[in-house]
This record gives C-alpha cells, structure tokens and sequence, in this order.
C-alpha cells in the first residue's frame, strides 16, 4: 500500500477536488434556496450549461474572470425566468418544464458553440489563484487548501450569507414559508408569486455563476454539453441538505473529492477504475439515506405550484 | 337584463368554447400538433438566423427519416426502444411517481445481456436464448428501481432524488461490467460482438427486426392493461390522490413498488431488444440517453400509451432524418434536441390556455385584455 499521506497526492485529491466541487457549490446553494421556496428546479443543469456558455465567451472576449461570471450569472437568471413564468406565475408541471429547460438549452448552447467556434475549441489561460498568507505555508495541506482561485473564497463567504439569511431575515422566513405553507404567506399578506421567483431567480444566478466557473476555471473551455450531469448531482446535494447550506458545502465537497481521486490515486501509483470513484459518493450517500432516512424533510409544498384560491 | 353590460362585458372570454360531437378530439389534436409545429418554426427562424436553409435542413429531415427506404426503416426500428420506455415512463407518471433514473435502468440492463448474451445464446436454442435474455433485461432494470420505490415506500424519501442517483450508479455500473467482467477485447473496453445468426431476424423483405413487433404487442397489453383493468384504475386513484387511494383500500405502497417495477422492466426490455436487434455489443462510455428525450413524447400523448406510437415515429423521423440532416447543414445534432426540448415548454404552454378556455376563462390576463377590442359590449346582449 503505497503512502497515501504524501503531498502529491494531497495536493492532487484536495486542489482537483475543491476545483471540482465549486460548480456544485454554487448550483447546490441555489437549488437549496429554490427548494426552501418550494420549486424543485429541474432545469438546474440547463442554468448551468447557459451560464458556462455565456460566461466562456464573455472571459474569452473580455479576458476578465469576474467579468465572466457575472455574465454566467445572469444567463443563468435569463434561464430561470422561463421557470418563472410557466411554474410560478402559470403555475405549470415544474418537472416536465424542468426537462424541457435542460433539453432546450442543450441544443441551444451546442448549435451556437457550432456557430461561432466551428469545430475549435479555444483555451482560456489558467485563472490567478490567491494565496492566504500564513495559512498557505502550513505543510502538506495548507499550500492545496489555502491557494484557490478568489471566487473559492467568495463561494464560502456565500455560504455563511445564505445560511444566515435564510435562518434569520424577514426574506429567509418568507421563502421557508412559501416552501412549507404558502396559503399562510399569502394570508400574512406577502406574495407567493413573488417570494418564489425572487429565490428562483436567486437560483438561476447562482446556477449561472457556477456554470461560469466549471468553464473558465475548471475546463479552461468550452465543449458542447460541457456541465455532463452536474447540474442533476448538485439537485441531489441540495436535496440531502435539506436547505441547510452548510451541508450542500459537505456534499459538494464529498462529490467533487470521488471526482478527483482516480486521478490523485494515478499520480502515486494505484489504479482504480474511474467508475468505481464516480459510483463512491452515491452509494454511500445511499446508505447513508437508508440508515439515517427517518427524519428526512423536504418543504412540504415542494414542487407544488401555489394557485390562490384552490385547495 | 338591466345589469350593466360594460362591466362584465370585461370577463367574458376572447374565443367561445367549442361544442359539439367533434369538439375534443379536434381540440386534441391541435394540442398534440401543435406544440410540435410551433417548435418547428423557431427552430427554423433559429437555422435561418445562424444562415443555414432551414427549408433544405427540413426537406433532408423528411428524405432521410421517411422517404428513403432505408431511412424509414431505421426510423421504424428506432421505435421499439422508444416505445417501449414510454410504456414505462408511462406507468410510474400515472400513479405520480417521478422514474427519472431510466437511463440507469437502461444501460444496466443493456451491460447485463450484452455480457451474458453471446454465452448463453451459444448453450441455448437461439429462440429460447432471446426470451432468455428479454427476460434478463427486464429483471435487471425492475430490480434497479427496487431501491428508489422501498425507500419512498418506507422512508417516504422523494423518488426524484434517488432515481436519479441510481441512475449514475446505475451507468458506472454498467460501464464497470463492460470493463470488467464482461470484456469481450483485450483492445478495446467493450463486450462479446453477438454473430449475425444469433442477433433478431429481420421482418422478411426488411432490415426492421423482429424485435419492434414485440414491442407493439406489449404496448398494447400495457394499454390494456392500464385502461381496461382495475390495475390501471388502482394506478390512476394513487397517482391522482395517494390519501383517497388509502381510503378506497388500495395498498398504496405494494403498487408503488409493482408500478416501478413494471416501469423498469419495460425499460430493460427496451434496452434487450435494442442489444438483440441494433447494437450485437456494448461498449464502455456509449449512452443513447434516451429516459430524458422521451419524456416530451410521453406528456405530449398524455400519458396515453398508443397515442405514443404516432410520436414515437416523429422522434424515430427527427432522429435518424435529423442526423443525416445536421450532418449537411453543418450542425450539431445535439441541436435536435432543442426541436424536442421547445416542444415540451409549446406544449405546456398551450394545454394551459387550453385549460384555461375550456374553464371559459380569458386567454390573457387582464391588463392585456381589451387592448385595440372596440366592441365589447356585443356579445351580453345577444
């Protein structure tokens, strides 16, 4: 058994793993404020791949990463309002238009990706990562954990504002309530309608943002289905978080690591099957499911639209 | 009538609702074609948009889909497998539960009889091996959705979320056996190519397998069976309201269990059928990716398992037609599925102003409402 401990490897399975679980984490936080608002957006992985296009040619022509992302967040929010429109203000199947979101944006994205860029694929340069001082000269695994590119830092500042938000703001309780009783919303004289498309608007940036990141600092490219089921992994984080974001981080992080460590097992000499990684997280998020189910809670309105009056 | 007609004048609907024998199925029709039609246009505007000739992309659609004898008869062997899903994406959406994890299902069952197809068909009477292995596939992809339903079942845990993590485990799965103990190459990771002899015999005349047969005459038993049994009614009471199904006396549980099964089965067979009839082997990485783009077909036939087969040709027609005809005009055919996906979000659309007018509601909302009308005090006093 070789030494599993040293700092290639480490460096390997935490810097890969955190750069792949970021996309996650921004996906999962905003699928998390959808959910608690009561929309189970399907449509995420569209959001995703439309914030990864929009957010590459944006970096590509502008050479700035935050550009670049805030061009993916807002693609992202463009993508929603279609989730706006048919499931909150028409009150329309959030699933089946959630299918339609992913497909649509797949072939769109893909055609214009032909338009455009033919059959090249351009690179963007390696984004800038920032070091924390002190901390990244702790040995082994400061110099892996603590030098990331900035939006690492800001995912994480998101993660405490967003806790904190939803826990202890006026805002935070109105999208629990339209989650869990959205006649009661209504009653107390706030709008449902506008409860759940504020968050899921807030959920299509964040999806965006994501997106943006799996492209201009993860891939470093754009391919045409570039996100490849992420956007369905993070609806699964976010639902076994169960609207608390400091788990989404948890999950993201547990997704993103199996994702990385074939390749960090590969640097030091063991070869496990690719496959067997990418089934790890599930299969134990399963088990953990099973063991630990019984108090398992989701907003009790979820994926059902609010149309006032009926019962 | 002494009540003021201007007022309510405002509320009655822009279109009258339609009566009459022909009415419905009239109005069905339209609700089926056209979502389709208008997903054709804007992605026609699209094709013209980014400069291709969206007339030629159409008319190569058309020509290599149906027209060419060839063509048509991959499309009508493209139909076994899509019919046979949307009979099981069918089953689980009657009594609300969400299988979004077909694909899982599919390429398990898929890795299973491709890995154990050419062994056993070399040992059996090749009749006996292909019922063998229709068999095996639909265990494997009804055994795959045991895990989803028990935990909803028990746990009540949404079967959204761990459908579609069996499904990834499901697909590595798959991949790991194609690698693992199932390779057929030392080369290249994939399984045992089945011999000529050993796959479907083609219809007499055809290159369509026997196997798009089969796949008609369950789907008709599935039809059958969920419109004219108390099966099929059972399904419908838990999907429409699993409460007032608890209290007719329906074990809600056992037939979320057998509904999934079902629904994965049919799925297994689609993906044995596919391995007997198209494929002869597997190979790591391949994935058809079919439980998303059927899902379109399944809503817009409304859950109704023959009014699939017409649409099941469409999808067979944009398919094999759209390939060809991507490949000219210089797209990719990723871009198809933005036809299906625009079909899914017209489709809604129109079925709720449909709802809405067969509520004999108006058409748009209020503020809209009355914009460039002049006359609306007509039609009360009549």
């Amino acid at each position: 058994m070789p030494d599993l401990l040293t700092p290639t490897f480490l460096t390997a399975l935490i810097g890969a793993g955190l750069l792949s679980a970021v996309p996650l984490l921004f996906a999962g936080l905003g699928e998390t404020i959808a959910e608690q608002s009561g929309i189970l957006n399907v449509g995420l992985e569209g959001m995703m791949l439309g914030g990864a296009f929009v957010g590459f040619i944006t970096t590509l022509d502008s050479g700035d990463l935050w550009l670049g992302l805030l061009a993916g967040g807002v693609a992202g929010l463009v993508v929603s309002l279609a989730m706006v429109v048919f499931c909150v203000r028409l009150g329309l199947d959030q699933i089946v238009v959630g299918i339609g979101i992913v497909l649509v944006v797949e072939g769109a994205t893909s055609l214009l990706h032909t338009t455009w860029f033919g059959t090249t694929y351009p690179r963007l340069p390696a984004q800038p990562q920032l070091a924390i001082p002190v901390l990244s000269d702790i040995p082994v695994l400061g110099g892996s954990l603590f030098t990331q590119p900035l939006p690492v830092y800001v995912g994480l500042v998101l993660v405490g504002l967003i806790a904190w938000a939803l826990r202890r703001t006026t805002v935070g309780l109105e999208i629990r309530a339209a989650g869990e009783r959205p006649d009661s919303l209504d009653a107390a004289g706030v709008s449902v309608v506008r409860t759940r498309a504020t968050a899921e608007m807030a959920c299509g940036f964040l999806a965006g943002v994501g997106g943006g990141y799996l492209a201009i600092v993860g891939a470093g490219t754009f391919v045409p289905l570039l996100t490849n089921g992420s956007g369905f992994i993070a609806i699964v984080i976010a639902m076994l978080a169960r609207g608390r974001p400091w788990w989404v981080v948890g999950g993201a992080l547990l997704f993103g690591m199996s994702l990385s460590v074939t390749t960090a097992l590969q640097l030091i000499g063991v070869n496990i099957p690719v496959d067997i990684v990418q089934m790890l997280p599930f299969v134990s998020v399963l088990l953990v499911l099973v063991l630990f189910a019984r108090n398992a809670h989701l907003p009790s309105s979820l994926a059902l639209p609010y149309l006032r009056g009926s019962r | 009538m002494t009540e003021p007609a201007t007022e309510r004048a405002d509320e009655l609907p822009l279109a009258t609702v339609p009566t009459g024998r022909w009415a419905r199925p009239v109005d069905n029709v339209v609700l089926a074609i056209g979502p389709i039609v208008l997903a054709l246009i804007t992605c026609g505007v699209l094709l013209a948009a980014i400069g291709r000739d969206p007339f030629a992309f159409y008319r190569d659609v058309v020509d290599a889909g149906m027209l060419r004898p060839s063509g048509l008869q991959d499309t009508i062997t493209r139909m076994a497998p899509v019919l046979l899903i949307s009979a099981g994406l069918i089953v689980a959406f009657r009594g609300s539960l969400w299988n979004l994890g077909g694909n899982g299902q599919y390429l398990l069952a898929l890795a299973v009889v491709a890995g154990v197809g050419p062994n056993l068909l070399g040992a059996v009477p090749t009749a006996l091996g292909w019922v063998l292995l229709c068999l095996l596939g639909m265990l494997v992809g009804a055994l795959w959705t045991l895990v989803p339903s028990l935990l909803k079942v028990r746990y009540g845990l949404n079967e959204i979320v761990t459908s579609l993590m069996m499904t990834f485990i499901g697909t590595s799965l798959a991949y790991l056996l194609v690698k693992g103990p199932f390779r057929g190459s030392p080369v290249i990771p994939q399984t045992m190519v089945l011999a000529k002899d050993q796959m479907l015999s083609d219809i007499p005349g055809t290159r369509i397998h026997i196997g798009v047969i089969v796949a008609l005459v369950v789907v008709l038993i599935v039809h059958v069976v969920l419109t004219r049994t108390s099966f099929g009614t059972r399904l419908d009471v838990v999907g429409a309201n699993p409460r007032a199904a608890v209290h007719m006396g329906i074990n809600v549980a056992r037939m979320t269990v057998v509904a999934f099964l079902i629904s994965g089965a049919l799925i297994g067979l689609a993906a044995a059928i596919d391995l007997l009839g198209i494929f002869g082997y597997m190979r790591a990485g391949i994935d058809p990716d079919y439980a998303l783009r059927v899902v379109p077909l399944v809503f817009l036939a409304r859950l109704n398992v023959i009014a699939v087969i017409p649409f099941a040709a469409f999808f067979g027609v944009v398919y094999i037609g759209g390939d060809y005809a991507a490949r000219r005009a210089d797209v990719p055919n990723v871009f198809l599925l933005l036809v299906v996906g625009l079909i899914l979000l017209f489709m809604v659309a129109t079925q709720y102003l449909s709802d809405k007018r067969s509520r004999g509601e108006p058409l748009l909302p209020g503020r809209l409402r009355g914009v460039g009308r002049t006359t609306p005090k007509v039609a009360t006093d009549a």
